[in-house]
């Protein structure tokens, strides 16, 4: 069982919380209390929008065990419009409708189950960007 | 401090080794390393590693192996750097011997990866990555790498057939080394027709998993005067994850143990007779060549269209396969990039022979770029 390993994470997995440094203000994510440009502690909460856009992308035809139900799926970097980049799947998508610069927005999904009996684990995708219609 | 020697070489072949257990392997390598340096006590074994508790269900593995050859009573531990476990472990031989506190050192690098399904095998290599903000995602290595390909490609303009340079060289290579996996040359039509692993990566991009190990003994060079020396040895890390680097495109953590191993050796790039750099993927290859600085960022993929990294350019890479088609064992592949290098500098690779080779350089990749380990090698 990892129940507590993933219920920690629940902010950052449903909220997309991170931090920001009080030295130079760059937007961290994952959350690591530390800043990765000016090495400043980091300890202030800072929620992201939930929208970037694909900084990189992939299908992934040989998933690892746990994820062989979903393969093949389509993996991406996003980079998030406050600034840090994060690695997830992209979903709601077909390969050919993505390409880098594509406008993204987060949703929360499925991530993975462990059995019949196991875990559910929720978390972040991405999708492209819902457009209002006009 | 002492200059370190590396006394005796051993490696078995890289195959799917369907005899043999972990500990098999490794004793195997050893007891060549131990045959060639002419001793039989060391005061140390280092043994790099790094998915024996995953896939051979087996911790405490340096003992074990220690056990296996029948020295009790000897210093022993594991050394985990994900892929770049072998160098890790080389590093940690070479600073005990440095620093006065030991004669002899044992370091073996070592993995059994064939006994497992392939999938079970992937989470594996998975987990050196982050566990919560990758692996979670579904993420594989060469998926990974797939990402970085697709914006190296974005970036600079390139197209996948750019990359084959690598792949027709490593397996030319590797078809005259008798260790490797794959002994074949392969053409250009091949290499085209490839499947997709994880696009823009086809299968020959990337490098076979396999079981193998290599050793090496390390003494003072004042005991081996005749010996291959470590000239520099260096180790830097970067972010773990991919995504939190500064520039996703760049190996930062080579730039670093580079510009140190390099200082150490007080040698310059003009000095380098072979790089064995770690081609886990043809992209890795390439940032290898940028960020070390043979080349200017993007100049990786015609560095080795120009034919430069061929056996009779001006920096032969993968001289005897690379990890492309020697195969990559991972916690091994480090350590055989050190025996490899020892072979040319020797004159004893056989038809892998590079003429000349005085100074060689090997690099050792940990994750995607998260810990990389520089070694020079001199006379």
């Amino acid at each position: 069982m990892e129940v507590s390993r993933h219920w920690r994470l629940q902010k950052q997995r449903y909220q997309l919380v991170g931090e920001t440094c009080d030295n130079c203000g760059v937007k961290l994510f994952p959350p690591r209390d530390v800043c990765l440009e000016c090495e400043a502690p980091a300890y202030e909460l800072f929620t992201f929008a939930g929208t970037g856009e694909v900084y990189s992308f992939t299908t992934v035809y040989d998933a690892p065990a746990g994820f062989e139900g979903m393969a093949p799926y389509m993996m991406a970097m996003v980079k998030l419009d406050e600034g840090p980049i994060v690695t997830a799947q992209l979903t709601d998508v077909w390969p050919g409708d993505v390409e880098i610069g594509t406008r993204v927005e987060m949703v929360t999904r499925k991530l993975r189950t462990d059995g019949d009996e196991g875990m559910i684990v929720y978390g972040y995708k991405f999708r492209p960007m819902l457009e209002a219609i006009a | 401090m002492q200059r370190v020697a590396i006394k005796g070489i051993g490696q078995t072949p890289v195959r799917e080794h369907w005899d043999m257990a972990v500990h098999n392997l490794a004793v195997d390598a050893a007891r060549a390393a131990l045959d060639d340096a002419g001793i039989d006590k060391v005061d140390a074994i280092f043994l790099g590693n790094m998915t024996s508790d995953a896939l051979n269900k087996q911790h405490h593995l340096a003992t074990k192996v220690a056990d296996y050859l029948g020295m009790r009573g000897v210093e022993t531990v594991k050394l985990e750097a994900a892929c770049g476990s072998g160098a890790a472990a080389v590093r940690q031989g070479m600073l005990a011997i440095a620093g006065g506190m030991m004669d002899a050192v044992l370091v073996v690098g070592v993995e059994k990866m064939t006994d497992s399904k392939g999938a079970e095998t992937t989470r594996a290599l998975a987990t050196a990555a982050d566990a919560d903000y990758e692996v979670i995602h579904g993420v594989t290595f060469v998926g990974l790498n797939a990402l970085v390909m697709q914006r190296y490609m974005h970036t600079y303009g390139y197209v996948q057939a750019d990359f084959a340079p690598f792949a027709l060289n490593a397996h030319a290579n590797g078809a005259n080394n008798p260790n490797a996996l794959f002994r074949e040359p392969i053409s250009l039509r091949t290499y085209e027709r490839g499947r997709a692993v994880a696009e823009p990566i086809t299968l020959f991009d990337a490098s076979p998993i396999g079981d193998g190990a290599a050793a090496v003994v390390l003494v003072s060079a004042e005991k081996a005067p005749d010996a291959v020396k470590i000239l520099g040895s260096a180790s830097s890390i970067d972010t773990l994850a991919v995504h939190d680097r500064e520039d996703p495109l760049w190996l930062k953590a080579a730039e670093i143990s580079t510009r140190k191993a390099m200082a150490q050796a007080g040698v310059t790039h003009d000095d380098i007779d072979i790089f064995e750099l770690h081609d886990a993927f043809s992209v890795m290859a390439a940032l290898s060549l940028e960020s070390s600085g043979f080349v200017e960022p993007g100049q990786g993929v015609p560095f080795a269209q120009s034919g430069a990294i061929f056996p009779n350019g001006g920096l032969p890479i993968q001289t005897m396969g690379g990890l492309k088609a020697r195969g990559h064992p991972v916690g091994a592949t480090g350590v055989y990039q050190i025996v490899e290098a020892t072979q040319q500098m020797r004159g004893t690779a056989g038809d892998a022979q590079i003429d000349g080779v005085e100074i060689a350089m090997t690099q050792n990749i940990g994750g995607s770029g998260a810990t990389i380990v520089t070694h020079i090698l001199g006379k």
